[in-house]
């Protein structure tokens, strides 16, 4: 069956949607990051969607999921890279992403993540 | 309004949502939309064919390249055989839903377009018409 990879990078996650995803293709990624957050205990998730050119209610709705479900499990999710007619589009839609972190691209990104979990990332580090 | 062009794509699941998508995205490019106007185009067209698969059993949409005297646009009419439509009002508002989606789907995409009709006949079907004009 047909996935979104997802790398594992210490103890972040990164994912890059480069397809224009079906909405079972959706529900998928929401379900396997779920599971690997847990199985690999990560601390972070970065979502890469600067390909994606729509992101409509469906997308929308899973990119709030995945936010809710990480903080669940003690992780937090950015989502990056979002084009600025998707946000104009987005936002008339009527969804503002409430609670979904996001960062402008992938730099910036893991520099919240690591801010985020800072402290726990210096004790790996000494 | 005169239509100088039409094509009609079958939504019948959620794969065909992606190609209804990039069927409009095309139209909508060589049209020579802006890019703002082009992906609300794309979302209002993603939002509406998925709502013809979930609540309306599937169906079709048809794309048109339209104009009237003063202007060119993109009218997509969205036709599923579904259940219909009892309130139509409340189907509009933000936050309904009898699926497990956001209840963004209709308001939503009528936020997205220039003009939005809606009719329906309960027990037998839904027709929305949707035009973004240049």
């Amino acid at each position: 069956m047909e996935r979104i990879p997802i790398l594992r990078m210490g103890q972040f996650l990164l994912v890059t949607i480069q397809v224009d995803m079906h909405d079972r293709l959706a529900m998928q990624l929401q379900d396997d990051l779920t599971q690997r957050i847990s199985e690999w205990n990560s601390k972070g998730v970065l979502i890469d969607i600067s390909t994606l050119e729509i992101v409509d209610s469906f997308i929308g709705r899973m990119l709030a999921n995945i936010a809710a479900m990480a903080r669940v499990l003690d992780a937090e999710a950015v989502v990056v890279g979002m084009q600025p007619a998707v946000a104009i589009t987005l936002v008339e839609l009527g969804m503002s992403l409430e609670g979904v972190r996001t960062a402008l691209n992938v730099e910036s990104g893991m520099e919240l993540l690591y801010e985020l979990r800072g402290d726990f990332h210096e004790e790996i580090g000494g | 309004m005169r239509s100088t062009k039409r094509e009609t794509l079958p939504i019948a699941t959620s794969a065909d949502v992606v190609l209804a998508r990039q069927k409009v995205r095309q139209w909508a490019i060589e049209m020579k939309f802006t890019l703002v106007d082009q992906t609300k185009l794309v979302t209002a067209a993603s939002e509406l064919a998925r709502n013809a698969l979930d609540h309306g059993k599937g169906g079709h949409m048809v794309v048109e390249a339209v104009e009237n005297t003063a202007r060119t646009g993109l009218k997509l009419t969205f036709e599923d055989r579904g259940p219909g439509i009892t309130d139509i009002e409340a189907a509009l508002r933000d936050g309904f839903t009898t699926g497990g989606g956001m209840g963004l789907g209709l308001g939503g995409s009528k936020r997205l377009v220039n003009d939005f009709h809606i009719e329906s006949q309960p027990g037998k079907g839904t027709r929305i018409t949707v035009v973004r004009w240049k």
